[in-house]
């Protein structure tokens, strides 16, 4: 979706020890801007340094981070799914029109999971068997599963929860103030960075990214994985959608409208390229944590919520005009030598 | 003729059917659905705000870009609309009309310099301003709310009078549908935003002032959302911190389904104009045809997914017919 020629892609420079790749890259960027945060609001803002702000926090995010496993893969692999918050949306309201037809809550949540692999297989199906946009396809699929959410619940909600699995959902690790939901979160987190960055299906979405045609060629099911990734979203959104629902004890068919911007922001904060190919999974978990760390904050001191809507648009087109602004100042030095830094480095091996 | 043979051959005409066949299905169900002058009345005027809105972003996406804050930018027009009408007593009608205009086209104008100069993808940029304006518009507006009576009543019957039972606000979105329109088919700069949507490498090449164009498309968007702003003030009459809201979405679906591509370089903004019609027609025929109206937006989002799978066999059908012509050749 840019108007430019591709921007010649720069790759990191092996040249350099991994002390300095590490320091300059995107993901401790962000990462040293959420400790930047939390130092400064711990000193500046009442009351931010109490464990229960950590609690509200992760409780508050949980959602966010999770959905942003999956939307990371399927970035990187140069695709989009704007559905996510939509199959949260349909999930929830499954869960809660199931359990008051009197299903117990584990039996409607296997069906809201399965009600969002379901979603997640429309999606790929329409984007790698029928080959359209991504974009313009979970377009349509955001208003067509909210709208089914919306459908079946009209507006009112179903707030009858069994009172265990709705603590169960707010409960707290032990004596400590972090959310057992953490839990969920830190497993998957490592499911994902696994799955990313040391399996071969891993290299295959990043090769995607790259070039989708050297990818096929070199042998990764193009297809198949992009087919698997919106499966991953579709699964991960619906188990967001019943951690929603049990944390506010709310089925709704609005629940989570407008979480897909959130999660994006937070994919592309965190160092993710739009145009695919590059990111990893430690910098959107930091950016996540940063916008969520930002909010409580501001809320702490009094801002109103409005404020971080603002802060969380600019923080999103301040990271990638600043990445931007980065490589434009890279060709510049580059420029009077005559021969990109790049291109020496290669010829170098 | 061959205007006969276009005609049925344009892919404008399928929505156009399906437009005309939820008029005649709702009339037929309900007579005063077209029949009364409420019905016809309604039926024109609501969908004019996003009708602005879908060809702004029909020029929009035709550079294969697109514009996600529209919503947030009509949201602050909307209100700057009210605001000067109590800020400043008596002031003249046609000055709000140009302020909104000029402040959306401020809008759009961050919008396109962030996306042209720093060549960054504008979905992304859009998103982010999407949240940026629409933050800025709650924390000016914050719980404050403009009532029709903060508004001369010359203004409020913009939105609600009619000339030649034709209503204002619908002659207003056909003017700019129309100029939009001609300017895209004859004009040098509208036939260069296909050509950079279609291949904006190419088009660099050519020596199309990319960069330029691009801005200008976002500040045509952003102008529109202006327009949609103060018409809105002027229908509805209130004004809070949400208007607007989830515009953004609809506008880009009115125009997907009127079969403008979503990677540029085609579609035409009848197309976006017919699709907002059809959008809007349908929402309001539903509960008349017996479907409740909570089922709206998975009606809508089906109509979105069969107007790209119904794009896709064209093109692949075109692209069939080349192949055979090349062969025969």
């Amino acid at each position: 979706m840019t108007t430019q020629a591709p921007v010649a892609r720069t790759y990191r420079d092996y040249g350099q020890p991994l002390w300095r790749r590490l320091l300059i890259s995107r993901a401790s960027a962000v990462i040293g801007a959420l400790l930047i945060v939390i130092v400064v609001s711990s000193f500046s803002v009442k009351a931010f340094a109490k464990p229960i702000t950590m609690t509200y926090l992760f409780l508050d995010i949980a959602p966010i981070l999770l959905i942003a496993l999956p939307m990371t893969l399927i970035i990187i692999t140069g695709e989009i799914d704007l559905s996510v918050a939509s199959v949260v949306g349909l999930s929830s309201v499954t869960l809660g029109v199931l359990h008051q037809g009197g299903m117990p809550i584990e039996g409607a949540a296997v069906v809201a999971l399965i009600v969002g692999l379901l979603c997640g297989a429309l999606n790929g199906f329409l984007i790698t068997i029928v080959g359209l946009p991504s974009l313009a396809v979970t377009i349509g699929t955001l208003a067509l599963y909210r709208g089914l959410a919306v459908g079946l619940l009209g507006t009112t909600a179903v707030t009858e929860f069994t009172e265990f699995w709705t603590d169960l959902a707010k409960s707290k690790i032990g004596d400590t103030a972090i959310p057992s939901v953490v839990i969920l979160i830190v497993v998957l987190a490592i499911v994902f960075a696994i799955l990313l960055h040391f399996t071969p299906f891993g290299r295959g979405v990043y090769a995607i990214g790259l070039s989708p045609e050297a990818a096929r060629f070199s042998g990764v099911r193009v297809e198949r994985t992009k087919f698997i990734l919106f499966l991953l979203s579709g699964v991960i959104s619906a188990l967001a959608g019943i951690y929603y629902t049990l944390r506010f004890g709310s089925a709704r068919g609005d629940n989570a409208t407008g979480l897909e911007l959130s999660v994006i922001a937070a994919v592309l904060l965190g160092g993710v390229s739009i145009f695919g190919g590059r990111g990893n999974l430690p910098g959107v978990l930091a950016g996540a944590l940063l916008i969520g760390t930002l909010a409580s904050a501001l809320r702490l001191a009094n801002v109103t919520s409005d404020v971080i809507n603002v802060i969380t648009g600019t923080l999103l087109i301040a990271s990638v005009v600043g990445t931007s602004f980065l490589a434009w100042l890279r060709t510049r030095r580059a420029r009077p030598g005559g021969v990109p830094r790049e291109s020496l480095a290669s010829a170098k091996s | 003729m061959r205007v006969v043979g276009n005609f049925f051959k344009a892919r404008e005409t399928g929505i156009l059917l399906a437009l005309v066949l939820v008029v005649v299905v709702a009339t037929v169900k309900n007579p005063s659905f077209l029949f009364s002058p409420d019905g016809f009345r309604d039926l024109l005027l609501t969908p004019s705000i996003l009708l602005l809105l879908a060809v702004g972003q029909a020029i929009v996406i035709i550079t294969r870009n697109v514009d996600l804050s529209v919503g947030s930018i009509l949201g602050l027009t909307a209100y700057l609309t009210g605001r000067l009408f109590i800020d400043v007593p008596g002031i003249p009608i046609p000055l709000v009309f140009l302020a909104s205009i000029a402040f959306g086209a401020a809008l759009g104008l961050i919008n396109g310099a962030l996306v042209a100069f720093a060549k960054v993808p504008a979905l992304v940029i859009t998103l982010g301003t999407l949240y940026a304006y629409r933050g800025i518009n709650v924390l000016w507006t914050g719980s404050d709310r403009i009532n029709s009576s903060d508004m001369p009543k010359d203004f409020l019957a913009l939105g609600t009078s009619s000339f030649l039972y034709i209503p204002l606000l619908t002659i207003i979105a056909l003017i700019v549908l129309v100029i939009a329109g001609w300017f895209l088919y004859t004009q040098r700069a509208g036939r260069e935003l296909y050509a950079i949507g279609s291949d904006p490498a190419a088009a660099n090449l050519y020596g199309l002032k990319v960069t330029q164009r691009v801005l200008v498309a976002f500040i045509v968007s952003g102008a529109l959302a202006g327009l949609a702003g103060v018409l809105y003030a002027a229908r509805y009459g209130t004004v809070n911190s949400q208007a607007g809201v989830n515009l953004e979405l609809q506008a880009v679906g009115a125009a997907v389904i009127g079969g403008v591509a979503i990677f540029g370089g085609s579609g035409t903004v009848w197309g976006a104009a017919v699709g907002a019609f059809l959008l809007v027609t349908i929402n309001r025929a539903l509960p008349i045809i017996g479907v409740q109206d909570f089922w709206q937006r998975a009606v809508v989002g089906v109509l979105i997914i069969g107007a790209i799978v119904l794009d896709r066999v064209l093109a692949l059908r075109q692209a069939r017919k080349l192949m055979e012509m090349r062969d025969d050749s």
